[in-house]
């Protein structure tokens, strides 16, 4: 069965890349535009891996992924954070709030399926 | 009706470059045709409302499914006469750009034909001389069955100026 | 919702340059804020990121210099100077140019120019030359990535406690690192505590790798990317093992990382503090055809609904009845609901001025600040797009008329920087809108001489200055004596005048030689459904909206064939003209016995409108008529009926100039 990813970002062309990178790698891929909406899809969803933007209306990226590693259900499920080669403190930051790894953007569709494929151990 | 707006849109769909899926019309005693893709909607005859002081090409308007669209009759842009509504009449819902801007037209008709397919090789455009019709609201004629059909030119005739005349001047004055 | 990223990507470049705009502008007025720097600072951010993504290299490119100059100014490095913000916009209009343009050699030699100049503009602010970034990252390349000499690596590692709940999956990594070549692993247990301390969710295990393969170290770092600062991991070669007994140069053979949970000491950079997004926290995006797609259909409800209502009024079923008018109360609350939908704040009409404002003073050579009040007062959608034209003239014509320049106002004692205010506010059901200025105000001379010269008054006529103002609206008057790039080109006073009008509403103006002038609107919340008054002339029904009707009054058949050819009836010791509609719209029909007359105002002007039949009130929907019909300046619209017919709406403020000028023939005529 293949791995099931969700992706938040409130970026629209940022989701629609990422769905598209992961879906042709044979991931079934869910989105979110926001944190709070990220929780609610985590918590409706199973998903194997979280990708998610950090600078987000309604609710940031780093905020989501403290609350979701508050939840048991979601405590092991590898989160994965978009960031530029610049924003050594925003990394530092998510890396405490227990994200797993980060995608430096730019990125390309391989790099993006390279971080999925290790992260996931598949 | 409806059987024939799905026949107006099955064929519109298939048709080679050379050949128009028509649908064919009664004005006065001349048979017309409207390329099919353009129909919307074949209506009964609807009250319509008079808008003083437009030109009487385009005199009224009426209520299409809660639009308030524009009801013209070509007999008037093509100098026949108007007549009175009989039971045949339908009123024919096409979409045309009128400067710029996509805009549904009810057509008056004394009566709606068929769905037919015309070959643009049978064309012939309007004759420059001895007709008593502006040669450029006509795009072509074709002959058919010892009747010629003719084929509006929609898009000069509606462009042509402000179908309403100067109504505001007219108003005042 | 589009497919394709690089047409989302286009929309959100726009918006965030949209946001960079205003940023930058707010910047202008409070340089010292440092949320602003840091949302403008966002946007290029995000700007540059996406751009990158989407192949826009050229923009990207160009982003990251102003992105890295606004950096130092983020850091504190260099203060937000006017001139440095000015070379920001500037270069935003270029990267507005790199989302939308197909990039040309010009393209990318303009981008150089506006670079020079914010580095001009940095360097003034005392920025001096930036610092090369790259200097500071070559120190920690210098980590030996010498290829393996021998046949591989000798791997220790152990991740941190936290590591599994953090999403790492220590066997994952393991399997990286098997396909790097052939690793013979063992698991370390020596930091395994006692059971009876042992917490299940930690991870307290080691391996020990030994992988046989040609790769260099950085590709065995690779893996470990992720966890790199907080674990332990050692990789020494196999085959060196001996040399590097020999070699003392321990660093250079084996990269040991030990840091604490938070290596880099908190950054002081705010990260939530946005006002903005906090307030879009409980916001829906709809898409605004979608809104109007809402209106219509409850446009047809309402319609059904007065149907409905008729029927039940003629009919003794008590059931229907109760259920008509329960549907009347719901249709009608979620008509209201609807309306208060389509309500944006004038903020997002106010926003575009400041933009306008800026360059005006560039372009002008004047100084002039730019107020704004009431910005959260809501509005119609459809009221502020057809309202943006006519204020952009508006604003143009105070600062290119009214305002003087500098040195001017400081002779005539005035401060140096002249101000123009926008403010808006509602009264019932009406929002005024005001734009004053504190200039030079309007010569009445001037406008008087223009208006003799031009005819519409005779030398020296009596004329109040508030009538005398009014020539201002009309067509073709304009009091610059020279027309200046700004205002003296497109649309004029009139056009603004009959953009109003449309709306359904007013524009006066007032002015006071040397102390400025102040245009002041009032226009209706809302157009898309009005109270109109349903009237019949001849065979016909149409709609006068109810807003504009003063009053009602009887006409009589003696009374009408008596004034037959003054039209003019007397309303309180005033004349008022009247228009007969039965004859204005060519009905053929006799005139009822019993007509009315529905005096009809626009501010200041009336104008009575003889009808047949006053029916009653008209809950109306307003439909566009179509372009063939845009001539007949009679109507403004349409509207359905009851019974599905169509009903016409009257302008108002066409009957009403009519009426005038009717009253000025039959004047100029006695």
């Amino acid at each position: 069965m293949s791995a099931s990813i969700l992706t938040v970002d409130d970026s629209a062309s940022i989701r629609i890349t990422i769905k598209l990178a992961l879906s042709d790698a044979g991931y079934s891929v869910d989105e979110a535009e926001n944190g709070s909406a990220g929780i609610d899809k985590a918590n409706a969803g199973n998903f194997d891996l979280i990708i998610t933007d950090l600078n987000m209306p309604v609710m940031d990226g780093l905020t989501m992924i403290e609350e979701l590693r508050k939840l048991p259900a979601h405590a092991g499920v590898p989160i994965i954070f978009l960031t530029t080669e610049s924003d050594e403190a925003m990394k530092q930051r998510a890396k405490a709030a227990g994200a797993t790894g980060w995608l430096t953007k730019p990125f390309n569709p391989e790099q993006l399926v390279r971080i999925a494929k290790k992260v996931l151990g598949r | 009706m409806n059987s024939m707006i799905e026949q107006v849109q099955a064929t519109s769909k298939t048709s080679p470059a050379d050949e128009m899926e028509v649908l064919t019309f009664n004005l006065n005693d001349e048979t017309f045709a409207l390329e099919a893709i353009r129909v919307q909607e074949i209506l009964d005859v609807l009250p319509e409302t008079r808008v003083p002081g437009a030109d009487r090409f385009a005199g009224s308007v009426i209520n299409f499914r809660g639009r308030v669209i524009p009801l013209a009759d070509l007999r008037l842009a093509f100098g026949m006469d108007a007549v009175t509504t009989t039971i045949d009449s339908r009123i024919v819902v096409i979409e045309l750009e009128i400067r710029g801007e996509p805009t549904l037209i009810g057509l008056r008709t004394d009566k709606v034909n068929e769905v037919t397919t015309l070959s643009k090789a049978n064309g012939e455009p309007p004759p420059s001389v001895g007709m008593r019709w502006r040669p450029d609201f006509i795009e072509g004629l074709f002959k058919r069955e010892g009747e010629f059909i003719i084929l509006p030119n929609l898009t000069a005739i509606f462009n042509q100026n402000d179908a309403s005349t100067a109504a505001a001047s007219r108003i005042i004055n | 919702m589009s497919m394709d990223p690089i047409e989302t990507f286009r929309i959100e470049a726009d918006e965030l340059l949209e946001q960079i705009e205003q940023g930058l502008l707010d910047l202008t007025h409070r340089l010292g804020d440092m949320d602003l720097v840091n949302a403008v600072f966002r946007g290029l951010h995000t700007l540059k990121g996406s751009g990158a993504m989407f192949g826009f290299e050229a923009l990207a490119a160009f982003t990251h210099h102003c992105e890295t100059a606004f950096d130092r100014v983020r850091k504190g490095e260099v203060p937000a100077t006017a001139e440095l913000v000015s070379a920001v916009l500037s270069a935003r209009d270029h990267m507005r140019a790199l989302v939308e343009e197909e990039v040309t050699q010009a393209h990318l030699e303009a981008g150089e120019a506006l670079l020079a100049t914010l580095r001009s503009a940095i360097e003034k602010a005392g920025g001096g030359e930036a610092p090369k970034g790259a200097q500071a990252e070559t120190a920690s390349q210098k980590a030996d990535d010498r290829a393996a000499s021998g046949s591989g690596w000798n791997i220790w590692f152990r991740l941190p406690a936290n590591s599994m709940t953090n999403g790492t999956n220590p066997l994952a990594l393991i399997a990286e690192l098997r396909e790097l070549g052939e690793a013979t692993i063992t698991a370390d247990l020596s930091h395994v505590p006692p059971l009876e301390s042992l917490v299940p969710a930690e991870l307290q295990l080691a391996w020990q790798v030994t992988l046989k393969t040609g790769q260099p170290r950085s590709a065995i770092e690779d893996v470990f990317i992720f966890v790199m600062d907080d674990m332990e991991l050692k990789i020494e070669p196999i085959a060196c093992e001996a040399a590097a007994a020999g070699q003392p140069d321990e660093a250079a053979a084996t990269v040991e990382t030990q840091k604490n949970a938070s290596p880099v000491a908190p950054s002081i950079e705010p990260v939530s503090g946005d006002a903005r997004q906090a307030k879009s926290a409980e916001n829906v995006r709809v898409p605004a055809e979608r809104l109007d797609e809402l209106m219509d259909r409850v446009g047809e409800l309402v319609i059904a609904q007065s149907r409905l209502s008729q029927i039940a009024t003629m009919s003794t079923d008590l059931h229907l009845r109760s259920v008509s008018e329960e549907i009347e109360r719901l249709s009608g609350e979620l008509r209201d609901t609807m309306m208060v939908l389509r309500m944006v704040p004038v903020s997002t009409l106010f926003g575009r001025f400041r933009r306008l404002v800026h360059d005006l003073a560039r372009e002008t050579g004047k100084a002039i600040e730019l107020a704004t009040d009431g910005e959260s007062t809501e509005v119609d959608k459809t009221v502020i797009e057809r309202l943006a034209d006519p204020l952009v003239h508006l604003v143009r014509n105070s600062i290119d008329h009214g305002l003087e320049l500098p040195a001017e106002r400081e002779a005539a004692g005035k401060p140096r920087t002249g101000q123009v205010k926008l403010s808006a506010r509602q009264a019932g059901g009406e929002v005024i809108m005001k734009i004053t200025d504190d200039g030079r105000g309007i010569d009445h001379q001037k406008v008087r001489a223009k208006a003799e010269a031009s005819g519409l008054i005779e030398p020296g006529q009596q004329i109040s200055e508030h009538d005398l103002l009014q020539f201002i609206f009309h067509p073709g008057f304009s009091t610059a004596q020279k027309v200046t790039n700004l205002s003296g080109r497109g649309v004029g006073m009139d056009v603004v005048k009959r953009t109003i009008e449309s709306l359904r509403g007013t524009i006066d103006l007032t002015t006071k030689a040397g102390e400025g002038s102040e245009i002041s609107l009032r226009i209706p919340l809302t157009v898309a459904i009005i109270d109109g008054l349903l009237v019949r002339v001849g065979e016909g029904r149409y709609v006068i909206p109810l807003a504009a009707v003063e009053e009602c009054i009887e006409l009589s058949l003696e009374d009408d064939l008596r004034s037959r050819g003054r039209s003019f009836i007397s309303l309180r010791d005033k004349l008022v003209p009247f228009l007969r509609l039965r004859d204005l719209f060519a009905t053929g029909t006799k005139p009822d016995p019993h007509q009315k007359i529905v005096v009809i105002s626009t501010g200041s002007e009336r104008v009575g409108l003889v009808v047949d039949q006053i029916i009653g009130d008209h809950q109306t929907v307003i439909k566009s008529m179509s372009k063939l019909h845009a001539n007949v300046a009679t109507f403004s619209g349409a509207t359905i009926l009851g019974d599905g017919t169509v009903a016409l709406i009257l302008d108002v403020a066409h009957l009403v100039a009519a009426g005038q000028q009717q009253e000025a023939q039959l004047r100029a005529a006695v």
